[in-house]
């Protein structure tokens, strides 16, 4: 059985007083799906923010790719991580966000080929070819020259999927990557992850509200409440069966609010 | 008439003094604007208080004094500067501190959501500032770089105390020749306008080339 590629382990993390996560611990294996789905405030967010070092955690360790994210070890010693550190943990995951965060003041394809070409060291002719491939693949290639102002925010958001992409990490984090869309745009978005989960063997850690979206999409279900995982399970035993008395009524009220399970 | 040509021409030379002064002078201070206010938002200690001491010594001190220390006390530290130098010096300090705040202001002015796609790029520190907050602070700086220049431009004027030839200078001069209060002063109205405006119209321009695309509607 090969190693997980990602080991969270008993992790803290508070805002002020308010303690978000306390104690929590989740493995991911490689190429896994997995969906992290729950009530609104439950830190669903805070833990992909905080594996894309967004935010710091207040304690515990968390291991990416075999290596520890927030600690070095020097001589068998485990350190706080310094920013040379961070950066090379960095490349091995990238994120999607729920409103975007497109370069307003660049072109679709400067947006795609920026980072690889600042970070990489990739001419800019090859960062054009692989951008070009990637806007392709989320059916942009006619909005290479195009300002994310002149997007709808579904071509937005594939746009923001092709700038992750760009720089080829192992895992992929989306946060509510659909919640910001107008419902007849969400398909279109969807279609694409659907794409990248079929055609790659990346990592995938989703957290959404999209319930029939989870559970074809996902390998793993986690479901979240206040800063805990209450139940985790395959999609069928989490959304068809779920064990917990939380779990059922939240996906009562989110059935009751008109999504499809 | 000729006559009157003649100190028209003293008025221009004055005018091309000015117009130097200001040039100088706004680079200098754009240097310094960018310096300061980036020291600002430093992560560093050390840097912070170097700019918040720099901006807060020439904010809070008179164009005139430093222009006097510029020109008069300098020279007692072994550095002689000739008169335009020492108005350029005075003048893009000063102005350079009321602009470091402009620069610091418009870079918290972008939003956190994209030093955070910096990030999570993997971009440097110095990498974001430089291709994606600086370029959308830029817009937010540029109105008020333009009054701040216009204010440079008005400032120019104090180099006239120490005797640099500029437009107020000229002005006095062909005053003081003629007799005739009205016609220096006039001309030196509106040439000081009109620089103001081409000043603005520049501004403005270069605004709404930087905004292109940005909206969605102009491309
Ligand atoms: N920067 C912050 N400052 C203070 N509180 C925060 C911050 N970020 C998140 N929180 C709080 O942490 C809790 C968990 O947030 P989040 O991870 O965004 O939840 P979810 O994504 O599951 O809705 C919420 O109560 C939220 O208000
Ligand atoms: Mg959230």
């Amino acid at each position: 059985m090969p190693a997980p590629i990602i080991k969270v382990d008993a992790i803290s993390k508070s805002f002020g007083a308010f303690k978000v996560l306390d104690g929590l611990s989740m493995q991911v294996m490689p190429g896994e799906k997995l969906a992290l789905i729950g009530p609104s405030g439950s830190g669903k967010t805070t833990i992909l923010r905080i594996l894309m070092t967004l935010e710091r955690i207040d304690g515990g360790h968390i291991q990416v790719d075999g290596e520890q994210l927030y600690h070095m070890e020097r001589n068998g010693q485990l350190l706080p991580a310094d920013e040379r550190h961070l950066a090379r943990m960095r490349q091995k995951i990238g994120m999607v966000f729920q409103l975007f965060n497109l370069f307003p003041h660049k072109c679709v394809m400067d947006n795609v080929t920026l980072a690889p070409m600042l970070t990489k060291g990739v001419a800019r002719a090859a960062a054009e070819k692989r951008a070009m491939e990637l806007l392709d693949m989320v059916g942009l290639a006619d909005k290479a020259k195009a300002m994310p102002a002149q997007l709808s925010g579904g071509q937005k958001q594939r746009v923001a999927i092709a700038r992750a992409l760009a720089l080829s990490p192992k895992i992929m984090l989306f946060d509510e990557v659909t919640s910001a869309l107008d419902p007849e745009l969400v398909e279109e978005v969807l279609n694409v992850m659907r794409k990248l989960a079929a055609e790659t063997d990346m990592t995938m850690l989703l957290v959404t509200h999209e319930m029939g979206f989870a559970h074809d999409f996902a390998d793993r279900v986690l479901f979240f409440d206040r800063g805990r995982i209450v139940e985790e399970g395959k999609p069928d035993e989490i959304f068809r069966h779920p064990k917990q008395e939380r779990t059922q009524s939240f996906l009562k009220k989110i059935i009751a609010a008109g999504h499809r399970v | 008439m000729t006559q009157w040509s003649g100190y028209l021409g003293l008025i221009l030379q004055g005018a091309l003094v000015t117009i130097e002064l200001t040039l100088m002078g706004s680079v200098l201070a754009l240097i310094m604007a960018f310096l300061a206010g980036m020291g600002r938002v430093s992560r560093f200690f050390i840097l912070r208080a170097i700019a918040t001491a720099y901006i807060e010594f020439f904010r809070g001190t008179s164009i005139f004094v430093q222009l006097f220390w510029a020109y008069f006390v300098l020279p007692f530290a072994g550095l002689s500067l000739t008169p335009l130098q020492a108005g350029v010096l005075a003048l893009g300090l000063n102005v350079g501190a009321y602009a470091a705040e402009v620069v610091r202001g418009a870079i918290l002015s972008v939003g956190r959501e994209q030093y955070e796609a910096c990030t999570a790029l993997n971009l440097g520190r110095w990498q974001g500032m430089r291709h994606v907050i600086l370029p959308q602070a830029l817009l937010v700086m540029l109105p008020t770089f333009g009054n701040n220049a216009i204010e440079l431009l008005k400032a120019t004027s104090v180099v006239s105390l120490i005797s640099l030839a500029d437009l107020t200078f000229q002005a006095q001069v062909v005053r003081s020749q003629t007799g005739s209060t009205l016609m220096p002063f006039a001309s030196v109205l509106v040439i000081y306008f009109a620089l103001a405006l081409i000043i603005s119209w520049g501004v403005r321009t270069l605004e709404r080339r930087m905004a292109r695309g940005l909206d969605g509607v102009r491309v």
